[in-house]
C-alpha cells in the first residue's frame, strides 16, 4: 500500500489550487448571477495544460493520471462547479474516448486542438425518452455512400454550442439496443448539427447545457469511432472514469462549503463566544470532515485503479454515489452554519446547494449507480 | 497511489481467513449464548502467531505493521467480534509498553505477550470517568522505591483474564492540571492487593470479559512505572491513537460479515416467485451497504497506513475511521437484520448478534461523541 501523493500529483495540485484562487474563485459570483459561459477561464486554463490533462504527450496533452485529473476538478470545484464540469466533461468523456478508442488519423485531427483548448469536447448519449435506460437511443445512423446520415435529438449535452467536437452515440441496428449503439465523432460546424437554446437551470448556470439536434447528419466512415456496435462499451467506458470527474466536482464543493464554514463559524459571535465553541456546530464540522475524508479516499482509489489498468467500474460507482450525497449534505449543512446569511446569494453556500444537486443526476442518476453497484456485486 | 495489501498482510489474511472459517464461526454462536471467554480461540490464535502479530521480532512478533494487524482484526471479526477483540486487547494492552516502556520493560513484558502465553489489558476508565479520563479517582502514591495504589477501574476489557494491566493512576493530588498528575504502571496480576470484580453482563460481544478491577493497597515497584511520573495521560491518548484504527477495522469486519450473510441470504430467499436479490428495494439496500463498507475500509486502512508512515496527523486519521466504521456497522448490521426480516430477529440466524456486537464500536475507545470533539477542534483550528 502506497497513499502518498507522486511528486508530479502534488505539483498538479500546487498548479491547479493557484489557478483556482488566483484566477476562478473572483470569477464564481458573477458566472453564476450571469448565466456566463467562463471562456475566459477556459482560456486560462487551456495555457496551463489543463484542457489535455489526459492526452498523451505525443498529441499535445499533459499526459497525466486519472489521480491528477481528479486533484485538478476537486480544486476548481471548490470555487466553481460550473467551470470544473465544463472542464471535467471537456478532459473526461468528450476526450478520452478519442484517445482510448480513437485511430491514429482520428487521433492526430482531433486531439491536439482538444489539449489545446482550441476546441471544447462535448459527449451526446441521453436522449429525451432514453435516460438511465441509455441502451433505448432512438437516435439513427444510416448508412450512404462513404459514411452514414444521423437522425435523432440529443437532450442534457453539457458544452452544447460551446463544443467543436461532439461524440454521438447513435443506432447502426435499430431495435438491437444496446449492440446496435457505434459511437461517431461530428465537429461542431457540421451543418446537420444543431443545438438548441441552453436550459435554464436550478444551478450550475455558467455551464451550458442543451439540446442537440441532428438532421440529416453526414459524417464520414472516418468519422466513425471504434466499430459499428461499439459504442455503448465505448459509452460505458467513457462514463465511469467521467464518474470520477464527477466525485472530484462533488468532493470540491463539500470541501469549500466546509472551509467556508469554518472561518465563518470562528468569526459569527453569538452568546458571547464563537459559534465554533458551540458543540453543535462542532459535531456538524466533524461529520463533514469525515464524508470529505471518505470521498476523496474513494475517488483516488478509483482513479488509482483506473490509473494501474485495473477494474474500476464498481469503485467509480461508489465513489460518485457516495461524494455526491456527501456533497448534497455537506452543502446543506454548511449553509445552515451561515444561518440568514447562507441564504442570501451575496454569498457561495446557496450556489454550492443548487450546483451539488446536479452531481447526484448526471453521469448517471445515483439510482443507476445503486444499479451498477448491485450488479458487481453480483459477479463477486 | 497504490491501495493494493503487500505480500504478507495478504498472507496473514488468507491465513486467518482460513482458521476462522474452520474453528472461529462454528463457535461464534455458543460463544454469545454461555458468555465465556473463549481460552480455545485463545489457544488457537497463539498457536498459529495471530497473537504475535501486534509485536516487532525483536520482541518476539511475526510483524507490527498497524496495517497488518487491522486486517488480521477485520478477518476475525467477520466471524465473531468477541474473538477479534482477543487480539485487539493483546494489542491495546502492549500499546502503551511498546510506546514508552525502557528497553528492560520491553524485554520482560512484550515476549510472553507476543507469544501468547500471557495476556495483557489496558485500564484506563473509572465509574466517574470515562470520556472525561482526566478526571479518575484511582492513586498511585510513592513510598520510596514502591508506589501503593488504591483505587478501581470499570469496563476494562479483558481484565478479568489479563496477566499483564497497564492501570492509569493519579501520582499528584496537588497540580491544577488534573491530566498532568496521571502516570502509568505496569500492574501484575499475581502482585497482592490486585482483585477482579465483577463481570458485566453485555449486549453484545458477551465472550469478552468485561471487568471491575480492584487495587487495594497494591505496592508496586518503581521499575513498573512507564515513562515519568505525570506522562500518563498523554500517553493513554497516544494510545488509543493507536488503537482506534483497530475498532475501526473491527466495526468492518462486523459489518462486512453481516453484508456477506445478508447477500447470501437475500439469493436464497424467495418470494413472489423469485429471489428477493431480484427487488430493487433489496438491491438499492445491499449497494448502500457496499458502498459505506467501501467507505469505511477506506479510512480504516488509511488510519493503518498513517501510523505505519508515522503521519502527524493520526489523531484525526484515527478518529475519523472509528467513528465512521463504527456508525457504518450499526447500519449495515440493521440493515442485515432487515433483510433477514423475521429470521434475523432469531437467534438462529447471527444477524442480530452482529448488530448487537456492532453497537459497541460506537462506544468503546472514545465514544464516537468524543471522536468528533477530536475532529472538529482540528478542522476548527486557525490554519497558520
Amino acid at each position: 500500500m502506497d497513499l502518498a501523493l507522486s511528486p508530479e500529483q502534488q505539483e498538479v495540485r500546487t498548479l491547479a489550487r493557484e489557478f483556482a484562487e488566483r484566477e476562478v474563485k473572483p470569477r464564481a459570483e458573477a458566472i453564476d448571477h450571469n448565466s456566463e459561459f467562463p471562456r475566459d477561464l477556459v482560456d486560462k486554463a487551456a495555457r496551463l495544460g489543463l484542457l489535455g490533462v489526459l492526452v498523451p504527450d505525443a498529441y499535445g496533452g499533459a499526459g497525466l493520471d486519472h489521480l491528477s485529473f481528479a486533484i485538478f476538478v476537486e480544486e476548481v470545484a471548490r470555487f466553481c462547479a460550473s467551470t470544473a464540469v465544463i472542464l471535467d466533461v471537456h478532459n473526461s468523456v468528450g476526450t478520452e474516448p478519442v484517445v482510448l478508442f480513437g485511430s491514429e488519423e482520428q487521433k492526430r485531427r482531433w486531439l491536439p486542438d482538444l489539449a489545446q483548448g482550441k476546441k471544447l469536447a462535448a459527449f451526446a448519449l441521453t436522449e429525451p425518452e432514453a435516460g438511465s435506460d441509455a441502451a433505448h437511443l432512438k437516435t439513427t445512423a444510416t448508412r450512404r455512400d462513404g459514411g452514414y446520415l444521423l437522425n435523432g435529438t440529443k437532450i442534457f449535452i453539457t458544452n452544447a454550442g460551446e463544443a467543436g467536437l461532439y461524440v454521438v452515440m447513435a443506432s447502426t441496428k435499430p431495435g438491437s439496443g444496446a449492440d446496435g449503439i457505434t459511437a461517431f465523432l461530428v465537429g461542431g460546424d457540421n451543418p446537420g448539427l444543431k443545438v438548441g437554446p441552453k436550459f435554464k437551470k436550478m444551478g450550475l448556470n455558467g455551464s451550458a447545457i442543451a439540446e442537440v439536434y441532428l438532421e440529416n447528419c453526414a459524417v464520414d466512415e472516418a468519422d466513425r469511432l471504434g466499430d459499428e456496435g461499439q459504442g455503448f462499451r465505448i459509452a460505458m467506458r467513457a462514463l465511469d472514469s467521467g464518474r470520477i470527474g464527477i466525485s472530484a466536482q462533488a468532493l470540491g464543493l463539500a470541501q469549500g462549503a466546509l472551509d467556508d464554514a469554518v472561518a465563518y463559524a470562528r468569526e459569527r459571535k453569538q452568546f458571547g463566544k464563537p459559534i465554533a465553541e458551540l458543540q453543535t456546530i462542532q459535531n456538524k464540522v466533524a461529520d463533514m470532515a469525515v464524508k470529505i475524508r471518505a470521498a476523496r479516499w474513494m475517488t483516488w482509489k478509483a482513479a488509482a485503479l483506473c490509473d494501474a489498468g485495473l477494474p474500476f467500474t464498481r469503485e467509480a460507482s461508489m465513489a460518485k454515489l457516495f461524494a455526491t450525497d456527501a456533497a448534497m449534505e455537506i452543502t446543506l449543512d454548511a449553509l445552515q452554519v451561515f444561518g440568514g446569511y447562507g441564504y442570501l446569494e451575496e454569498y457561495p453556500m446557496a450556489r454550492r446547494v443548487r450546483d451539488a444537486k446536479a452531481c447526484q443526476i448526471y453521469e448517471g442518476t445515483n439510482q443507476v449507480q445503486r444499479v451498477v453497484i448491485a450488479r458487481e456485486l453480483e459477479r463477486v | 497511489m497504490d491501495f493494493a495489501l503487500n505480500d504478507e498482510q495478504r498472507e496473514i489474511r488468507e491465513m486467518v481467513h482460513d482458521i476462522c472459517l474452520e474453528r472461529v464461526e462454528p463457535r461464534a454462536a455458543q460463544i454469545d449464548e454461555s458468555g465465556e471467554f473463549p481460552w480455545d480461540i485463545k489457544e488457537l490464535f497463539a498457536k498459529h502467531d495471530i497473537l504475535a502479530i501486534p509485536f516487532t521480532p525483536e520482541y518476539g512478533g511475526v510483524s507490527g505493521s498497524a496495517l497488518t494487524l487491522i486486517v488480521a482484526v477485520e478477518e476475525i471479526s467477520k466471524f465473531c467480534a468477541t474473538s477479534s477483540l482477543i487480539l485487539s486487547v493483546q494489542s491495546l494492552g502492549s500499546l502503551p509498553i511498546w510506546l514508552a516502556g525502557s528497553e528492560d520493560q520491553k524485554r520482560k513484558y512484550l515476549p510472553p505477550l507476543a507469544r501468547g502465553e500471557q495476556m495483557a489489558a489496558f485500564a484506563l476508565t473509572e465509574p466517574g470517568s470515562g470520556s472525561d479520563a482526566g478526571g479518575m479517582r484511582t492513586r498511585a502514591i510513592r513510598r520510596g522505591d514502591t508506589y501503593v495504589m488504591n483505587g478501581s477501574k470499570t469496563f476494562i476489557t479483558g481484565g478479568s483474564v489479563a496477566d499483564t494491566i497497564v492501570v492509569f493512576a493519579r501520582t499528584d493530588q496537588n497540580g491544577d492540571a488534573p491530566a498532568r498528575d496521571i502516570s502509568a504502571f505496569i500492574v501484575e496480576k499475581s502482585m497482592p492487593g490486585f482483585k477482579v470484580g465483577k463481570l458485566e453482563k453485555k449486549m453484545g460481544i458477551r465472550g469478552s470479559p468485561t471487568a471491575q478491577l480492584f487495587f487495594e493497597d497494591l505496592a508496586l515497584p518503581a521499575a513498573n512505572r512507564l515513562g515519568n511520573e505525570g506522562e500518563g495521560f498523554k500517553l493513554a491518548m497516544r494510545v488509543l491513537d493507536h488503537s482506534r484504527p483497530g475498532i475501526a477495522a473491527q466495526a468492518l469486519g462486523i459489518a462486512e460479515g453481516a453484508f456477506d450473510l445478508a447477500r447470501r441470504y437475500a439469493r436464497d430467499r424467495r418470494q413472489f416467485g423469485k429471489p428477493i436479490i431480484e427487488f430493487q428495494g433489496i438491491q438499492f439496500m445491499l449497494a448502500d451497504m457496499a458502498t459505506q463498507i467501501e467507505a469505511a475500509r477506506a479510512l480504516t486502512y488509511a488510519s493503518a497506513d498513517a501510523l505505519d508512515r508515522r503521519l502527524p496527523d493520526i489523531n484525526v486519521s484515527s478518529a475519523v475511521a472509528k467513528v465512521f466504521a463504527s456508525d457504518t456497522a450499526m447500519r449495515v448490521t440493521t440493515d442485515a437484520v432487515q433483510i433477514l426480516g423475521g429470521y434475523g430477529y432469531l437467534r438462529d440466524f447471527p444477524a442480530e448478534r452482529m448488530m448487537r456486537d456492532a453497537k459497541i464500536t460506537q462506544i468503546y475507545e472514545g465514544t464516537n461523541e468524543i471522536q468528533r470533539l477530536v475532529i472538529a477542534r482540528e478542522v476548527l483550528k486557525e490554519k497558520g
